[in-house]
């Protein structure tokens, strides 16, 4: 009998290779899990009937194109669209074997923070269902958290996989930028997206991030990557550990999650690390503003291909504008339709200094501020949100509200640093995330600094209210 | 009445002959069945990403060096946003304030001297796809009843070439263009076929009072398919400016399409030009830093190029400028020319011989052995007309000779001659008396009608002689 709610994707790889499971059975567990339980959570929008792989089962964010597979953004644009190639990332796990489970929910075109901008309805959060899994990738955490699939895929532009993962109490890397190839990703903004694992524990987020980074040919902004090394020590010793004030004290943070964040910071100390304080005004301060420029000024442009002339939904009219002004109207919902109009407005001429041109200059002061703070320091500490997961609707009338849920994990973002977030521990019976921010390409630092932390702290990752 | 002056600078297009695609491995090229050299990067799927082709960034330097620029050590590609279904992104993947090459010049020679013309830029973008609008009366989008799109030609790569604005007339647009495609053909970057639309050109044309400072409003005038319509174009432009001005009214900035068959200028619907294209860096490409040495390493590989090479010509050979440029009209002509020359022919025979009736022949030069050639015409005074032409036609051919044709010597023996002369002169008694009335000019006929009945083999210093002596 496979448990799927407890089953790590390493102890299923460890499975097959011993031969007591088939690929078969791994993936029927999973079938019967989808079965039982995505209907309450809708975290797939997509099912496959095998693809020919007998591996370990996973998920992708339907962003991730997948040859021959539908793949929809979460948009009524691409409710038909099944791309004619696959993305980098689903051909690497192709390639190791992964056998794909099916497509997962996200906000349209992970534009939101809670999978409500999703056309398709909202996923669930598996530790209570009146809640939102968080987002934009909601749908491969809680499909983690539920044991609907041992692992998964997401993508993260603003926090789009350490905000969800912390909701639904997964591990998540959002990678340095530049080390996952986003050919084949939906674009939302070009210069932020990353495609990185959501898990049930750090070594199986580092066997996945091994299988899906480095270098490709395929998309020029890509770097080779150091090797992935599994961690294995269990202590801290030797680590500095920074605590960015800003990043800790930000209003809005929740006392339980700042609590159980403090609690987590006291075990590094415990686990032999040297913990000291430090600052990062202006990237939290300019951070989510300078964001709120930049993401939408290339979402901006990245939407404009979908006019209805090659793929995707066409309304018919009179003339070509015509049909491309109802096919867009039709197609997208509000928080895109939002963004391309905050993209346009800061690109127009005139206010490109003003608007784009400054969030640029900023990011790369917030990138100094970082360096400065990694040079006394290994790793940063932070909430991965100022919140547990909240209630559905609780936000879906103001944008605004949604958008500082991402506060904490932007900054990073901006300066493509990584960001890892485990769970640390529970506030309101709700997981509480905690980020893990490190220099460019340590992401071997992170993961050695998460297991420690992760075993300390002894998280269990199956909701409660499923055990 | 004033007297007018035209200010012109010319946006060039020409599309790079590269095997493969600016951003993607379809292949490049003209021609192919409608939308069978696509790909998810250049149909712009959902998630595909631009490569660049390093072969175009290389020749867009090699034609930056030509034009005399400067190479960016830091160049970047823009998005140029706007909607059009040519263009599958929404974007076109083009350069905007960080160019390639920057700050050149090109010189015309002429036979009054050298013009410069001052290059702003040369930039490396994609060329859009190909539309037909199917019905409608002006086969623009607007109006039409369905439009086609191509995208075999969508991601070509294409330089575009920017001039200040130092050109005074039509003419002159017209031959600086003709240059600038033979020095890219010599380059060997792009075929520059306008016909085929490899090469294409937009003008900005204004026109002030001579000795008038700055410049006054200008208009953008496209649609122009060679080098002829460029010219009566801009000088319909520059017509219907001069009648504006002078008539009280104001020029207003706008693009026009030259119509060919009215020879008039016609604005464009508006809505067919975005007024924003909200350039901002792509940020799916890093920037291009060509290295110090492959820049040089490129310079190295610009050969001489036609516009040097006909100054060369006038001195080395002390050509007339019409022969020089004339002779310059291909690289392959001019080589010959200089294989020819080479062989201590006499230079200005060699020129008249290679410009007026090897050219006829339509034998390229490339094929031709230039010292077998040489001797050939060396000879031609010995060799009958008929002769001469046939081996022109002939000089093409791997075996080529020239001694083979040198047998076929003159007629000069009196004796022979002479009863032709008679009877010629016999057959046309009018002539021979309009001739000794004063006609002078009639000797000619008389020549000519002698080489008629030797097939040409005659020597025509010995019939003249002949004539002039019996005719005495």
């Amino acid at each position: 009998m496979i448990d799927t709610l407890r089953l790590t994707a390493g102890e299923a790889r460890a499975l097959l290779e011993r031969g007591d499971v088939s690929g078969a059975e791994l993936r029927a567990a999973y079938r019967k899990a989808i079965e039982t339980r995505n209907e309450e959570l809708n975290c797939f929008l997509t099912l496959v009937d095998g693809d020919g792989n007998d591996g370990v089962p996973i998920a992708l964010k339907d962003v991730i194109s997948t040859k021959g597979v539908r793949t929809t953004a979460g948009s009524k644009i691409l409710e038909d669209y099944v791309p004619v190639f696959d993305s980098t990332v689903a051909d690497r796990c192709k390639a190791a074997g992964l056998q794909l489970l099916g497509k997962t929910n996200t906000d349209e075109f992970a534009m939101g923070s809670s999978t409500e901008n999703s056309a398709y309805g909202p996923s669930r959060n598996p530790w209570d269902p009146t809640r939102v899994p968080g987002g934009s990738g909601g749908g491969s955490a809680a499909a983690v958290s539920a044991g609907l699939a041992p692992w998964a895929l997401g993508s993260d532009t603003g926090g789009s996989i350490k905000q969800p993962s912390a909701l639904c109490g997964n591990v998540g890397l959002r990678p340095t930028y530049g080390t996952v190839s986003r050919y084949g990703i939906v674009a939302f903004a070009s210069s932020l997206d990353q495609v990185g694992p959501v898990t049930k524990n750090v070594r199986d987020n580092a066997l996945l991030y091994g299988i899906i980074s480095g270098r490709d040919d395929c998309d020029s902004t890509t770097v080779e990557v150091p090797p992935v090394e599994l961690p294995e020590a269990e202590d801290l010793k030797g680590l500095r550990v920074g605590v960015p004030k800003e990043l800790n004290e930000a209003e809005g943070i929740a006392p339980g999650v700042a609590e159980a964040v403090h609690r987590a910071i006291d075990l590094c100390t415990e686990l032999g690390a040297e913990v000291g304080e430090c600052e990062l005004p202006r990237s939290v301060e300019y951070g989510l503003p300078c964001y709120y420029l930049i993401a939408p000024a290339e979402a901006s442009s990245n939407l404009a291909r979908y006019d209805g002339v090659r793929y995707g939904l066409r309304v018919p009219a009179e003339n070509y504008y015509e049909m491309v002004a109802r096919t867009r109207d039709a197609g997208f919902g509000d928080e895109p339709k939002r963004r391309i109009m905050l993209g346009t407005y800061a690109l127009s001429a005139g206010y490109y200094e003003a608007y784009y041109g400054q969030a640029q200059k900023v990011r790369t002061v917030i990138a100094r501020e970082f360096d400065a703070a990694f040079e006394r320091f290994d790793v940063l500490v932070s909430p991965t949100s100022p919140t547990v997961a909240f209630k559905i609707g609780e936000k879906a009338e103001s944008p605004l509200a949604m958008y500082l849920t991402d506060v904490l994990t932007i900054p990073p973002n901006m300066a493509g640093l990584p960001g890892l977030s485990i769970p640390c521990g529970l506030s309101e019976g709700l997981p509480v995330g905690l980020q893990l921010i490190g220099p460019q390409f340590s992401e071997n630092m992170l993961f050695r600094t998460g297991h420690a932390l992760e075993r300390a702290i002894g998280f269990d990752t199956v909701p409660e209210r499923l055990r | 009445m004033p007297e007018w002056e035209a200010v012109i600078g010319l946006e060039i297009h020409t599309q790079l002959k590269t095997r493969t695609k600016m951003f993607c491995s379809c292949e490049a090229g003209f021609g192919g069945e409608p939308n069978t050299r696509t790909c998810p990067v250049c149909l712009a799927f959902p998630g595909a990403l631009p490569v660049p082709n390093e072969t175009a960034v290389e020749w867009t330097i090699k034609l930056g060096h030509a034009l005399n620029c400067r190479v960016a050590e830091h160049a970047v590609f823009h998005r140029k946003n706007y909607f059009y279904p040519d263009n599958p992104k929404g974007y076109q993947i083009s350069q905007y304030d960080e160019p390639l090459c920057i700050e050149g010049s090109f010189v015309v020679p002429g036979p009054d001297g050298d013009s410069e013309v001052r290059i702003v830029r040369a930039h490396l973008e994609e060329d859009a796809a190909k539309t037909i609008h199917v019905g409608g009366a002006t086969g623009r989008i607007v109006g039409s009843a369905h439009s086609n799109v191509d995208f075999n030609r969508g991601g070509t790569p294409l330089v575009e070439i920017v001039t200040q604005p130092d050109l005074r007339s039509a003419e002159q647009a017209k031959r600086f263009l003709q240059l600038l495609r033979q020095t890219i053909v010599e380059l060997g970057v792009s075929d520059a076929e306008m016909e085929k639309g490899t090469l294409r050109a937009d003008a900005n044309i204004s026109v002030r009072e001579v000795g008038e400072a700055g410049y006054r409003t200008r208009t953008e005038l496209k649609n122009m398919n060679s080098f002829n319509h460029i010219a009566r174009g801009i000088d319909a432009e520059i017509r219907r400016q001069i009648e504006t001005w002078e008539s009280g009214g104001e020029v207003v900035q706008e693009t026009l399409d030259y119509e060919v068959k009215s020879d008039t200028v016609t604005p464009r619907r508006r809505k067919e030009e975005a007024d924003d294209y909200l350039y901002f860096p792509e940020p799916d490409l890093v920037p291009l830093k060509p290295p110090a040495d492959l820049v040089e390493r490129l310079r190295t590989e610009v050969p001489e190029l036609p516009g040097a090479r006909i100054r060369r010509f006038e001195k080395e050979y002390e050509l007339p400028y019409y022969d020089a440029e004339v002779l310059n009209g291909s690289a392959a002509l001019a080589a010959l020319y200089e294989q020819v020359a080479l062989e201590g022919i006499d230079a200005k025979a060699a020129s008249n011989v290679l410009m007026n009736d090897f050219v006829a022949t339509g034998v390229d030069p490339a094929a031709v052995d230039g010292a077998e050639l040489a001797k050939l015409i060396a000879a031609r005074a010995t060799i009958p007309r008929e002769s001469f032409t046939r081996a022109l036609i002939e000089s093409g051919d791997p075996d080529f000779r020239a001694e083979t044709y040198l047998g076929d010597t003159l007629v000069a023996d009196t004796a022979e001659l002479e009863p032709l002369v008679e009877r010629v002169l016999a057959d046309n008694p009018g002539q021979v008396a309009a001739y000794k009335g004063g006609k002078d000019g009639l000797l000619g006929f008389f020549v000519g009608q002698v080489m008629k009945e030797t097939q040409g083999k005659a020597d025509p210093k010995v019939v003249n002689e002949l004539l002039r002596a019996k005719l005495a």
